[in-house]
């Protein structure tokens, strides 16, 4: 067999199905016949290249990269981590942009009109690139928990949404990180639509003390891992599995 | 018993709401970086056929979803990919890559690139052109891989590999999008629809 290494299947277990009633707006979102599944091709192989030539100076700073007349209200923090694929090989030079709401729970959008103020300080977005061994940080302050409407009383736990790109279109992946500790993550009806207690600790980004600017900024480590991928199969031997 | 030490991929969250705010800013009210992402997909000096692609995404009740953002990732009008593995090179500015997002009051999205060239696929055959798209928005759980066709490559649309593994011939035209003129210009229309009657189908890749 030659052609192009595939990337591991999915492990769609690992993630929420297109059906969850609990998160309501899923019900007429969500697909009824069953994907199909497609052996990759080129297609699927690969995907978009960034580099630093894309990206400003303070993408990756939220405290400074829209700040007007000083910095934002809230709690200074540091996320971290480094994005790994399921070989726990590091993803070097990959893409991630964040976005997330300001410290009282507002969002810097037009379609938001939650009763918190919008922080004039504040954009709420951020971009970088993993550096060569797949490290990654941003720099911002903790978003607010904030009401939603899915039940009367629905609030989301502090969450920051991440994209991040890999090197193959299958890759792809839109995710939210949540706050080791925060009493809503186990109420959360988005967060209940993923499979079990495992995929919620993956998504809990945890307090690490080691990595706190003292007198400064707190942190929290986020590890990301994308699908992995096959060695290249040469002359039906499997090279490095 | 020895253990297999593989990581688990990182679980998927939908993009909610306000996934402008991150991916297209300007969208959502605000100008912070200098330049946006994925605006345009084929730069200036890309070869080939100058289209536009537009349509719905469209829920279970019959709605067009107002708060939707599509990435396209496609090859040149030669069949090659902008990335290191893929055989052969692309024009200068051209990434292949772009994301759009739906007009908030209307749900009418659409894009701008060059029509892309039949791409390799898997022993030795050969995909027709198509670009490959992924839908993400509040509400979707994870996103949603599908792939845009033309529908004037009929002979190359019949040998394709992938719309012939879907074994509901009913279900292909799904993934075929209609040509027409708008001022001289293609215009192809793909409307997507997520759930209930002429379904899109959607692939795990």
């Amino acid at each position: 067999m030659t052609g192009p290494a595939e990337y591991f299947q999915r492990d769609r277990n690992r993630h929420p199905a297109a059906y969850t009633p609990g998160y309501k707006t899923s019900v007429a979102r969500s697909p009824r016949l069953p994907l199909i599944s497609l052996e990759q091709t080129r297609s699927e192989i690969t995907g978009p290249v960034f580099g630093h030539g894309d990206l400003g100076e303070l993408d990756h700073d939220l405290i400074r990269n829209y700040a007007k007349d000083g910095d934002p209200i809230g709690e200074r923090i540091i996320v971290h981590g480094r994005v790994l694929d399921e070989n726990a090989r590091p993803v070097p030079n990959t893409l991630i942009e964040i976005w997330q709401a300001n410290a009282g729970g507002r969002y810097r959008h037009k379609k938001d009109t939650y009763l918190a103020p919008v922080d004039p300080n504040f954009g709420g977005c951020g971009r970088t690139l993993s550096d060569e061994n797949g490290n990654y940080f941003f720099r911002t302050v903790k978003p607010g928990a904030y009401p939603w409407r899915n039940y009367v009383n629905s609030w989301r736990p502090a969450h920051i949404h991440l994209s991040v790109f890999g090197s193959a279109f299958s890759q792809r992946l839109i995710t939210q990180l949540y706050f080791e500790g925060d009493p809503l993550i186990p109420l959360c009806p988005i967060i209940q639509t993923l499979p079990d207690q495992d995929a919620v600790g993956q998504l809990t980004a945890k307090l690490d003390m080691n990595a706190t600017i003292p007198l400064d900024s707190i942190a929290y480590r986020f590890d990301i891992v994308l699908r992995g991928r096959r060695s290249t199969m040469f002359e039906n031997r499997l090279e490095g599995n | 018993m020895q253990r297999l030490d593989y990581l688990r991929e990182t679980p998927s969250q939908t993009a909610g709401p306000y996934v402008h705010i991150g991916l297209a800013p300007g969208a959502a009210g605000f100008d912070i970086y200098d330049e946006e992402l994925g605006r345009d997909i084929a730069g200036p000096n890309a070869l080939g056929e100058c289209i536009r692609v537009e349509g719905l995404v469209i829920d279970g009740t019959g709605s067009p979803i107002k708060d939707v953002m599509l990435e396209a990732w496609q090859a040149n009008a030669a069949g090659h990919y902008a990335h290191p593995e893929s055989k052969g090179t692309v024009e200068d500015g051209f990434r292949g890559w772009g994301r759009v997002i739906t007009d908030f009051e209307t749900g009418e999205w659409g894009f701008d690139t060059i029509k892309p060239g039949p791409v390799p696929g898997r022993n030795g055959t050969v995909q027709a052109p198509h670009i490959n798209l992924w839908i993400v928005a509040r509400g979707i759980n994870i996103g949603l891989n599908t792939r845009a066709y033309f529908d004037d490559e009929a002979d190359a649309n019949a040998k394709d590999p992938v719309l012939n593994l879907i074994e509901w011939e009913i279900r292909r035209p799904t993934l075929i999008a209609r040509r027409s003129d708008r001022d001289g210009k293609p215009v192809y229309r793909f409307d997507i629809r997520i759930q209930g009657d002429n379904e899109t189908v959607f692939f795990d890749i």
